[in-house]
């Protein structure tokens, strides 16, 4: 069946094949008969060696030999685009949520494109468009929000009537449709040849393609890949690409030093038929209908169908130990609704002759986004996989994203959403994986409504008092595996159902965080925030400090006991980390950063800290509950609790103090509460936290103190334009950009990490300005709430996204912060973003289509400081961490 | 008012048990998969028993279903007592010698039996004492009785029918002085149960039975489809032989008056029972028991009361008929069942029900369509029908459960009615006699290719 499959999905054109590589894998050919050895050896060492030969192999090879990289090897197990590749449907849609997917979409549907033309391969490119169908408003709403990101990207995208549906597409049965999406660029390939012109074009810039060649494991010495060994000999390099697909993950466990890369497959289903008696043009567009969860497309005729089912099967937990993927089972029973669903969508194809159905695995992640980027561990050690069957939309992106890392250090574009660092190896459980992709398939169609959450794979880390909060109500989140409650439903309350919550609009929990974040505002509130990571670093003598000053741009070198918030920038001037650091003692520092930073920090800290046995780094994240005593009365809590004066002449703001709590000694206090609000961090060694929570809530039951969760934390950050790493920092804003100059020390006596750019900045002005914007004209019951991501206008024009928003309760208004630019008018060029003109505009956010009035601000309001503030310990960083 | 699904579900899996034979090296040696077993009440409380135990000192694996009368005392009895009879009456001289050993010395014993029971079945633990001491003179007797011979099992479950039988009558008779017991053993011997029992070793398939209950085979032809074969006659009126064989028990003056209204005597249905001393103990015991017995026992109208036309007792025996059949690779299954589940269903049906169900859950046969010309819409009218069909039987995970949900709730065209399940479900007590008796059912699932694998030996 695969082999009547392969020829007629993908007619293989060798016409103008490098000739090399052409002549190879027709000897090849022969040697599965004949078992003649290979003709073409392999060399002894290359500077970057790629392992595997489908789309993502062939990408990364094609983007790096045309960035001038010479040296390179690819190693392909069987052949070439033999994998998911030469099953995958090859549909190239640029519907993509997140806008790092969405410009990877882009790109690659201009590569491929030009790619014929390129190299001569046939590739099957035809615009043909594609259209998404809403079946339910919520699905709509979630279509708008999409074509409004891509209206700003320049991508031709329409919200269409059911009407126009059918005028595009003559055989959709439209009656229970409410509109639609139509992307007039979308594009269908054949993926196998899309795959082979990049091998081709690559091939031809020098890159060495051989196949039938297995990768046993990669060879890693102190901390760096130093070789490949492979079936056929070892190839010393510098640098190694596991782009294995669904082989990654045991590819990446079969060194001695693992590289956990948490991927697992699933198999995935779609149908090929014969032609119809009027054969189907080969430009009528892709339908997605992720309400009835299927794909349709044109193929030869007839049409290809797939889908996402809600019983996913995953397949290869224990490793690849049963079958081959070619010869896994169709299995109509398990395809039974999404055949009912396509014949719903499409009733005239009832008398369809059926030619085959497909099982293809295809490999998913535990959140749903694609894994790139280097080893935490292994320096050298690359990774692209896991595309959760979009590999063709994302391919051309993803490659030369992952070229340009290699190549230059880091990719062009913010790629933290798919960087292999957010993942641990806390993600790398077989048992979590199967669990989790069995979610995250039938989340491909699943409607994602404004703060959704995983609901597999959960209870792995937990805080000491999970059973205490969630007996009082706690409703949880998952952060890096760390559950955080959102907030605690008042006993009594059971109204709270989780279908309510599900909208796009104000949402049931609104009230309940609205009391939390009065209680906040008027008397003391705590949230366990124990998932932050903390890591502590000392030394013998000078050389923590000395590194840290490298490595932060504020200045470290305050007297013992003193905060100080700081970013870690990189060379660019760029957030790597933001966070704050207590210097413990001359020669000690705590340090708390947000919680998926556990393993990238420690990997920037690793490669940036110098080789010294002297200078010791440890994460200290598991060591400490941390409780967020938040309010004017907290300062009565503590000081009645430690029987020491805890006001602000004895304890000022950003301070930090071991004392004890109740019976426990050696709390560690710390005046901060990422919130801008009076209050105390208590950071527990564990086996007090118990009794610590249990003091606390005895003592502040007289100052009414209430459990509070992160909706309100967050609320009170956003009003107070804190803002927060991984959501509206990232490594390509620095701190000018965003209103924190005040936490750079130009001149503070030795040189730092990105200090040049900033210099340049200072002197010239930045190119985006981080900014508050206030809805005027939204009405909080009725209309869409704002999420992140909408589109920002200025006089009329585009000019950037939001990052995050939030309800405030206290100017009873959405706060939304996001990235201001200046686009020439003509040019489309890039200026400086003046503090004029951030504040001589008439700025409208976009949510969903829907334009509504705001109010920039680059200042937040005084007013919600209950404390006074002075100017150098202001705590306007924040830098909140949800 | 009516049941919601999950209401109906939640009744008639309250007793469900479900037993898979433990697997070595990853396969199954015995002939036996598993059996899945359940009772529904109707009686309050319910009046059948169920017992299902696998032989530790000898091969094989026992089954058993069991019909109380006049109170679940009998069954109850019968269910706990009579597997240890049967085992002990398999069990070789030298291994019987070494049980009396360990007994007379202390030691610990050899275990017997691995009970298979639902916490539901429990065991009577005031009258272990006394039951074992019964046992223990029985096997005291076998190990005198040595005859040299291997143990055939059609008679060694004979054997051990009667001498359960013969015992419960004897600690009636005799009494026990802690009142409590006394009363028990009284109560047991008054009233009845019949037994419908399967011995399982290998291919060989013995069943012995008393009574009304009925054991039942799952064939499956070489076209696929379902049908039954009898392995017990039930003991009743409707049973010619039966009749006959009562008839010739006693002198020709009672012919008329042994049989009335399809009942022995005109009061027992079944022709066979364990307990019910009434129709087995002469009038002058009957009446020196009775009165030497404790109060409640006097106060009792049914104990007191002599059959009419009583004049040459025993009329009933609890000796089983036993049938032996040779497993073949077609032999899929097998249904004990108490009549509960036979007045309301065909075995015909109960075949095909408990057949579809078994090869829906574990064959089901994958569709592929090859090379055949076949239409988007003709797969999708198979799919449906075939997910219609899973469905219903997905809902159970257990074969008797599923069989209890047809028996209860089949309409007039076969199918399970939720409507007139939920009727069925929530009559209250004192009706549900009216419409229903207790049902149980115990569902044995052979190990095809084991028993193929035996054949191909020989």
């Amino acid at each position: 069946a695969a082999g009547m499959f392969l020829r007629l999905l993908s007619d293989i054109q060798w016409r103008a094949a490098h000739p090399r590589w052409r002549r190879m894998t027709r000897s090849q050919r022969s040697t599965s008969t004949t078992a003649e050895p290979h003709p073409v050896s392999l060399p002894a060492q290359a500077q970057v060696v790629i392992c595997g030969g489908g789309i993502m192999g062939t990408s990364v090879a094609y983007h790096l030999s045309k960035m001038g990289f010479k040296d390179i090897v690819l190693l392909e197990q069987g052949r070439l685009a033999a994998g998911t590749t030469r099953f995958c449907a090859g549909i190239v849609s640029t519907a993509r949520p997140m806008s790092i997917e969405l410009k990877m979409a882009h790109y690659s549907n201009q590569l491929y494109q030009q790619l014929e033309q390129e190299t001569g391969v046939q590739t099957g490119y035809m615009k043909t468009g594609s259209i998404s169908l809403a079946q339910t408003q919520d699905r709509l709403i979630s279509l708008k929000r999409i074509a409004s990101s891509l209206n700003v990207m320049g991508i031709p995208c329409e919200i269409i009537s059911p009407k126009k549906v059918l005028q595009l597409h003559p055989l959709i049965n439209i009656h229970d449709l409410v509109g639609a999406m139509y992307v007039p660029e979308d594009a269908l390939v054949s993926s196998a040849n899309v795959s082979l012109a990049l091998a081709t074009a690559a091939s031809r810039n020098g890159v060495q393609i051989h196949e039938r060649t297995s990768v046993s494991h990669v060879t890693i010495q102190k901390g760096r890949v130093t070789g490949v060994e492979t079936d056929r000999g070892r190839i010393q390099c510098e640098y190694f690409v596991n782009c294995a697909g669904q082989w990654a993950y045991e590819l990446g466990h079969s060194g001695e030093e693992p590289v956990h890369i948490p991927v697992h497959a699933c198999e995935h289903f779609y149908l090929l038929t014969h032609p119809l008696q009027e054969p189907l043009s080969s430009s009528l567009p892709t339908i997605v209908d992720p309400d009835g969860r299927i794909y349709i497309r044109n193929w030869q005729g007839g049409i290809l169908s797939g889908g996402f089912e809600k019983n996913p099967k995953p397949l290869f937990t224990e490793g690849r130990n049963q079958l081959e993927i070619q010869n896994l089972q169709e299995d109509w029973d398990h395809f039974g609704p999404l055949l009912s669903a396509l014949l719903r969508r499409m009733p005239g194809l009832e008398a369809l002759q059926i030619m085959q159905l497909v099982n293809c695995p295809e490999s998913f992640t535990p959140d749903m986004r694609c894994i790139m980027g280097e080893s935490p561990t292994a320096r050298g050690y690359f990774v692209l996989t896991g595309m959760n069957s979009a590999g063709i939309s994302y391919g051309g992106g993803a490659g030369k994203y992952l070229a340009e890392w290699i190549v230059n250090g880091y990719p062009s574009e913010n790629v933290w959403p798919l960087d292999l660092k957010r993942f641990g190896t806390l993600q790398s459980s077989r048992t979590f994986l199967r669990h989790r992709v069995m979610e995250v398939m039938p989340l491909m169609c699943d409607l994602k409504v404004p703060r959704w959450d995983f609901q597999t794979g959960r209870q792995l880390r937990t805080s000491p008092l999970y059973d205490r909060l969630d007996a009082q109500g706690a409703r949880w989140m998952e952060k890096h595996g760390f559950e955080r409650v959102k907030y605690f439903v008042p006993p009594g309350s059971d109204l709270l159902d989780l279908d309510h919550s599900k909208t796009f609009y104000k949402p049931d929990w609104f009230d309940i965080v609205g009391s939390e974040v009065k209680c906040c505002k008027e008397a003391v509130c705590v949230i366990d925030m124990s998932s932050f990571t903390k890591f502590e670093i000392s030394s013998t003598g000078d050389q923590a400090l000395e590194s840290l000053q490298y490595l932060f741009s504020n200045d470290l070198d305050v007297p013992v006991g003193h905060v100080v918030h700081t970013g870690m920038l990189n060379e660019k001037g760029g957030y790597e980390n933001d966070c704050s650091i207590a210097r413990l003692s001359k020669r000690s520092f705590f340090m708390i950063s947000p919680t998926d930073q556990q393993v990238h920090c420690w990997a920037w800290l690793k490669n940036h800290l110098p080789d010294d046995s002297n200078l010791v780094l440890e994460d200290v994240t598991w060591k400490y509950t941390a409780l967020n005593l938040i309010g004017p009365r907290a300062v009565d809590v503590l000081s009645e609790l430690s029987y020491a004066p805890m006001t602000a002449e004895h304890f000022p703001s950003l301070f930090c103090k071991e004392m004890s709590v109740g019976y426990a000694n050696g709390i560690r206090v710390m005046s901060i509460t990422h919130t801008g609000e009076p209050g105390f961090v208590l950071y527990i060694p564990i086996e007090y936290a118990l009794h610590v929570y249990n003091e606390v809530m005895n003592m502040g039951q007289k100052y009414g103190i209430r459990n509070a969760g992160y909706y309100a934390l967050r609320s009170l950050r956003i009003e107070k334009f804190f803002a927060f790493w991984g959501q509206d920092l990232d490594a390509f804003t620095t701190p000018m950009e965003c209103g924190r100059e005040f936490q750079v020390k130009l001149d503070k006596g030795m040189d730092f990490l990105g200090q040049e750019v900033l210099l340049e900045q200072k002197q010239n002005g930045v190119y985006k300005r981080f900014t508050m914007f206030i809805l005027e004209d939204h009405d909080t019951d009725m209309d869409l709430w704002p999420w992140w991501g909408e589109p920002i206008f200025r006089n009329g024009r585009y000019v950037g996204k939001t990052t995050s928003s939030a309800y405030s309760y206290t100017l009873e208004r959405h706060v939304c912060l996001g990235f201001v630019h200046h686009f020439d008018e003509k040019t489309g060029e890039e200026l400086v973003v003046t503090t004029d003109f951030i504040n001589q505009g008439e700025y409208e956010i976009d949510i969903a289509g829907q334009r509504f009035q705001a109010k920039a601000k680059l200042y937040p309001f005084s007013s919600l400081f209950a404390q006074r503030r002075r100017k150098d310990e202001v705590e306007l960083s924040g830098y909140q961490r949800e | 008012f009516y049941l919601t699904p999950s209401q109906v579900n939640s009744i008639l899996k309250a007793n469900e048990y479900s037993f898979k034979v433990p697997e070595f090296d990853g396969k199954n040696v015995s002939s036996v998969l598993g059996f899945d077993s359940n009772q529904l009440p109707a009686n309050a409380p319910i009046e059948d028993r169920r017992s299902a135990a696998t032989c530790l000192q000898t091969r094989g694996m026992l089954l058993g279903v069991f019909d109380g009368h006049a109170g679940c005392a009998c069954a109850q009895a019968v269910s706990e007592r009579l597997f240890y009879y049967i085992a002990v009456s398999l069990l070789p001289h030298e291994t019987l010698l070494e049980i009396e050993n360990a007994v007379e010395n202390g030691r610990a014993l050899l275990p017997i039996l691995q009970w298979h029971k639902h916490p539901n079945d429990y065991f009577s633990k005031e009258a272990s004492k006394l039951y074992f001491n019964s046992l223990r003179t029985y096997w005291q007797e076998l190990i005198d009785l040595n005859t040299g011979e291997t143990t055939d099992v059609r008679e060694a479950l004979i054997n051990a029918f009667k001498r359960l039988d013969n015992d419960i009558s004897l600690e009636a008779q005799v009494g026990d002085p802690n009142s409590f017991l006394n009363y028990l053993v009284l109560r047991v011997a008054f009233s009845g149960s019949t037994a419908c029992v399967a011995h399982v070793d290998g291919v060989d398939l013995h069943i012995a039975n008393t009574g009304d209950s009925r054991a039942m085979l799952g064939v499956q032809e070489e076209d696929g489809s379902w049908s039954a074969v009898n392995l017990s006659y039930d003991h009743n009126a409707q049973n010619e032989n039966e009749v006959e064989r009562v008839k010739m028990e006693h002198p020709k003056s009672e012919e008329k008056s042994l049989v009335k209204q399809d009942r022995l005597l005109g009061l027992l249905m079944p022709f066979r029972a364990f307990g019910d001393v009434k129709f087995k103990w002469s009038i002058e015991l009957q009446k020196r028991v009775v009165e030497s017995g404790p109060d409640q026992l006097n106060d009792n109208e049914y104990t007191k009361f002599i059959p009419p036309n009583y004049h040459t007792p025993p009329y009933l025996t609890a000796e089983p008929e036993v049938i032996h059949h040779r497993l073949r690779p077609q032999d899929k299954f097998l249904v004990l069942a108490t009549d509960g589940l036979w007045e309301t269903m065909h075995r015909q049906d109960v075949a095909r029900i408990v057949g579809e169900y078994l090869t829906g859950v574990h064959h089901q046969q994958p569709i592929a369509v090859g090379g055949y010309k076949v239409t988007l819409g003709q797969m999708h009218g198979l799919l449906t029908e075939r997910r219609a069909r899973i469905s219903s039987v997905f809902e159970d995970q257990n074969a008797a459960t599923h069989l209890i949900r047809h028996a209860v709730g089949n309409n007039e065209f076969g199918t399970v009615d939720h409507e007139r399940l939920s009727k069925m479900l929530s009559l209250p007590e004192e009706l549900a006699r009216m419409y229903r008796d207790d049902i149980t059912i115990i569902v044995v699932q052979f190990n095809s290719h084991v028993i193929g694998s035996y054949q191909n030996e020989e």
